[in-house]
């Protein structure tokens, strides 16, 4: 039984404010990331579950037991929360073998040296490091640091799992395979998770619910990875959730334009009911452009790039840039565009949006 | 829950749940031996110059501050200190630079020759060089009247120039390993690209090189200066003879004739004060002229520099080093434990005249050097290992914990680094005597007190310097995996600091078994340090005892440097 709940927790350091007013609650057994750049004050949310963090106000409650609270006046260290930590920098202990490591919450819980045994063994072989179990830190590569920091965090049976960032210091194809094997040991353990993350990527991998937090510390969107990427509440959200084109557009005559003092170029027929404005943004990922010979939207080829599975283009529509990919394979049946021709897009799954915000990852 | 924001500080504090946490506890426990072993004795000093019976009295004060003698002896330290400092810097600047960016053959030994002089205790040295140039039975004195068949002595070591010189033999490494780690770590396409540019080597030197290196020089600088004008031991033994006196010597002396009288050592008391203004002058002033820049170019480290081809200098340049070691180190050395061998002191240094009675003497034989020995050993292990647990404690206060008023803290323990030796026993005279209801004096208690203020700079320095290199995230792993703070001190950061740990024990160790200043104020009947017995012995008369026991000394303080090179050595290949 681990869920955890946030209750209006503001945390400061010193006269800055980092995050405040913030509410959360986690389910028992769920995979939760907490999704947004950096600094968002995530790393944060988290060192006040794990309690690095005193709170100026609010509460923070474990599996329906409180923690942390101002107004109660109580704080649990960290000691006492029963609640697993990977760090970003692994914060594997170079003084001991793996297994050291790994025994460490054990020996802390004061379980028996059999079990313990037992529990090391199988917690190894889950993260696949069973044969490194004598080595010392410094004789491992960064991933295999990062599974035994995993496996720390997992051994002990901790109620919640905590991970800042881990797999962020790793290099392309170790981070798409860690992915995969946290997935996996959460399933097989049934832990409740939350994972810090500014990569969206394994954030719509893993999770079964993200939130997605700004600048400012305050949770924008909350909800299933699908529903997130299918409905973005705000452009801040969708920018941050894939690759995108904000196109500006204007209501004239109960038609769509697209924004252009010299051109008029019309963009679409019919009108957004969700919009009441007169100028506003039309939102499109650039794979769900298709790029036709002919069609209502006009715009010119201004460069080609060829990246294997697809190809990405950059096509001028008025005065604006628009990226378009497509599907090596499509392209090579339906043909590819060169530099400087004219085109059509077709654009699917469009959204819109009143305004649009500056992410920087 | 609104509300809790409009609340006072302390009830805020209160609502953290825990009254003590480990840290609380370590921060109250640091703030209290600092003020014990560092604020009290000086805040005793400035009691007891300047108030009398809890009245306030500035008389005392104004009448050794318009005594002559003691301005006298306020100039001496102030010419002295001037230049050692500008020779000193001028010597290490020089062979630095020879060193590290000529091609002059022999480097790796002369690198190693040129700390030497810094391990080894300057008071042996003014011992060595009065031996040697004493104007009336220095050897090289006497060598060279036989030569020449005059009257007049080749140079009076028993002067300002004497001391001067000695100080500057043991002070010029300061600013040598200063500058010689900065030109190691100075990115040399610097140099390079000034070449390429058009300059020719020495406009390079001129304009680049140098301000560069200003930092280090700079910090060097203000280590000699601190070092001189708190210095005692050679003054002491090269100048009492002749009546020259700097501060540190005065207020010995005045301590010391009065038989330490509660009067002479408020006398003594009023001139340290004098003295720790005249170094925080010295210091400010110092600071202001090498204001001018500040640059953080050297960075990372190890790249090949462009070395300077000295061509025909090559060889009179090894020759000047060479021989520069051969006088600085050699000869001192050699001449200690040459006359440790004499059977008696003026006799010619002949192989027939030579005995090892003198060693037997001091190391199995004579009360007072066994005692010194078997003293000097348990002060320095045990301060060696009070000030580095200690000083380890109130390092990861500060830069683990960072708790508001650390400020304090650091201030305190960096405090008696810049105090002068002399005058730090005085404070522990006047704290530890009686007035506080507590009297050590005479016991060897009231020497480790001092020891452990005199060294928990030193402690400070190297362990915050360990502690920084242990990441917050390992500690907070192990409390996340259920160890208390304490636990997690004990099984994660101990460990990873504990060959710092060693290495700041022999940091204390070492200058604890040469140290001279305050265990010469404070010893008593049976409590003589190596320091204290050498000096003694000397001014007895017994020089060849003396030289035996210094001989003694310098090689209980190789044996320890050797042991820190490798403890040092092993932690650079991890």
């Amino acid at each position: 039984m681990a869920e955890v709940r946030l209750d209006n927790v503001s945390i400061s350091y010193g006269k800055k404010t980092v995050i405040e007013d913030f509410s959360l609650h986690v389910e028992d057994g769920e995979c939760f990331t907490l999704l947004g750049p950096s600094p968002c004050g995530k790393t944060t949310v988290l060192r006040a579950i794990a309690g690095f963090e005193k709170l100026q106000s609010g509460e923070v409650k474990l599996g329906g037991k409180t923690v942390a609270s101002k107004d109660k006046r109580i704080f649990l260290p960290p000691e006492k929360r029963n609640v697993g930590v990977v760090f970003q920098d692994y914060a594997v202990w170079p003084h001991m073998t793996v297994a050291e490591n790994v025994y460490y919450p054990l020996k802390k819980k004061k379980i028996p040296k059999e079990e313990s045994k037992k529990l090391i063994e199988l917690t190894l072989k889950q993260v696949r490091m069973t044969d490194y179990a004598k080595r010392l830190p410094y004789q491992l590569s960064g991933g295999q640091q990062q599974r035994v920091a995993l496996a720390r965090a997992l051994v002990a049976s901790n109620d919640v799992i905590l991970l800042d960032e881990p797999l962020c210091n790793l290099d392309a194809n170790l981070r798409e395979e860690m992915r995969f094997e946290i997935k996996q040991l959460q399933r097989e353990t049934g832990n409740t998770i939350i994972y810090v993350t500014h990569d969206q990527d394994i954030a719509l991998a893993i999770s079964n619910r993200i939130a997605v937090m700004d600048k400012n510390g305050k949770i924008r969107q909350l909800g299933e990875p699908e529903e997130l990427f299918k409905n973005p509440v705000d452009s801040f959200v969708y920018r941050f959730l894939g690759l995108s084109n904000f196109i500006p557009v204007e209501v004239v005559d109960n038609k769509l334009y697209v924004q252009d003092e010299s051109e008029k170029i019309l963009f679409s027929n019919t009108l957004p009911a969700s919009i009441k404005k007169k100028t506003f943004f039309a939102a499109c990922r650039p794979m769900n452009i298709q790029l036709t010979r002919d069609g209502n939207l006009k715009g010119r080829i201004k460069q080609v790039m060829f990246l294997g599975n697809i190809y990405e283009y950059r096509v001028q529509l008025g005065k604006y840039e628009i990226r378009v990919q497509q599907d090596a394979f499509s392209a090579f049946k339906n043909g590819v565009f060169n530099q400087g021709e004219s085109c059509a897009l077709q654009m699917n799954n469009l959204r819109y949006y009143e305004d649009v915000e500056e992410v920087s990852a | 829950m609104r509300t809790s924001k409009l609340r006072g500080k302390n009830e805020l504090r209160k609502l953290d749940g825990f009254k003590f946490d480990t840290g609380q506890i370590l921060l109250i426990i640091s703030v209290a031996i600092l003020i014990v072993t560092v604020a009290l004795p000086m805040l005793m000093i400035i009691y007891n110059v300047f108030f009398y019976k809890w009245s306030f009295d500035w008389k005392l004060f104004a009448q050794m501050l318009t005594d002559p003698d003691n301005l006298m002896a306020m100039w001496n330290t102030i010419k002295i200190a001037f230049f050692v400092t500008a020779l000193g810097t001028l010597v290490g600047l020089f062979f630095a630079w020879l060193i590290g960016r000529s091609d002059i053959p022999l480097k790796g030994l002369m690198k190693s020759l040129f700390v030497v002089p810094y391990m080894f205790p300057p008071f042996i040295g003014a011992m060595a060089w009065g031996l040697l140039l004493s104007p009336r039975s220095g050897y090289i004195n006497k060598l060279f009247m036989s030569l020449t068949g005059g009257r007049t002595p080749l140079f009076n070591i028993n002067s300002l120039a004497g001391i001067v010189f000695v100080e500057i033999c043991y002070y010029f490494p300061f600013v040598f390993i200063q500058v010689s780690s900065a030109l190691e770590r100075m990115d040399p396409t610097l140099e390079e690209s000034a070449r390429i540019a058009g300059a020719n080597q020495m406009t390079v030197i001129r304009k680049i090189t140098m301000p560069l290196v200003v930092p280090a020089i700079a910090a060097g600088a203000m280590l000699i200066l601190i070092s001189s004008l708190s210095h005692f031991g050679v003054p002491a033994i090269l100048g009492f003879s002749r009546n020259i006196f700097t501060l540190p010597t005065k207020i010995y002396e005045l301590i010391y004739r009065s038989a330490g009288s509660f009067e002479g050592i408020r006398r003594g008391a009023s001139l340290s004060v004098l003295l720790v203004i005249v170094v925080v002058l010295a210091l400010a002033l110092q600071r202001r002229l090498l204001q001018a820049g500040h640059y953080d170019i050297i960075r990372g480290k190890s790249m090949r520099p462009m070395l300077i081809k000295l061509r025909r200098f090559k060889i009179p340049m090894l020759v000047i080093c060479l021989l520069f070691l051969g006088i600085i180190v050699v000869l001192p050395l050699f001449i200690i434990f040459a006359v440790g061998f004499l059977k008696a002191y003026g006799l010619p240094l002949k192989l027939e005249n030579m005995t090892v009675e003198n060693f037997k003497n001091v190391l199995f034989v004579s009360k007072m050097a066994r005692d010194a020995i078997k003293n000097s050993f348990f002060l320095s292990i045990s301060a060696g290992i009070i000030t580095m647990l200690v000083g380890t404690m109130i390092a990861y206060v500060i830069v683990k914990i960072k708790p508001k008023g650390k400020g304090i803290l650091e201030v305190l323990g960096l405090l008696p680094y810049s105090i002068p030796g002399i005058v730090l026993a005085v404070g522990v005279i006047l704290t530890w005597s009686g007035a506080l209801h507590i009297n050590l004096y005479n016991s060897i208690w009231i020497i480790l007190i001092a020891y452990i203020a005199r060294y928990m700079a030193f402690s400070l320095k190297s362990a915050s310097a360990s502690l920084e290199q242990v990441h917050n995230s390992l500690e907070e792993a192990s409390r996340s995996c259920g160890a208390s703070h304490f636990e997690s001190l004990l099984d994660v950061t101990m460990p990873l600091i504990r060959p710092g740990m060693v290495a700041g024990f022999f940091l204390i160790f070492l200058p604890s078994m040469r140290e001279l200043t305050t265990s010469l104020l404070l010893y008593g009947p049976f409590t003589r340090t190596l320091g204290v017995a050498i000096y003694s012995i000397n001014e007895e008369g017994n020089t060849v005892q003396a030289c035996a026991l210094a001989g003694v000394t310098i090689l209980i303080i190789i044996a320890g440097e050797f042991i820190l090179r490798l403890i040092t050595r092993e932690r650079k290949g991890r």
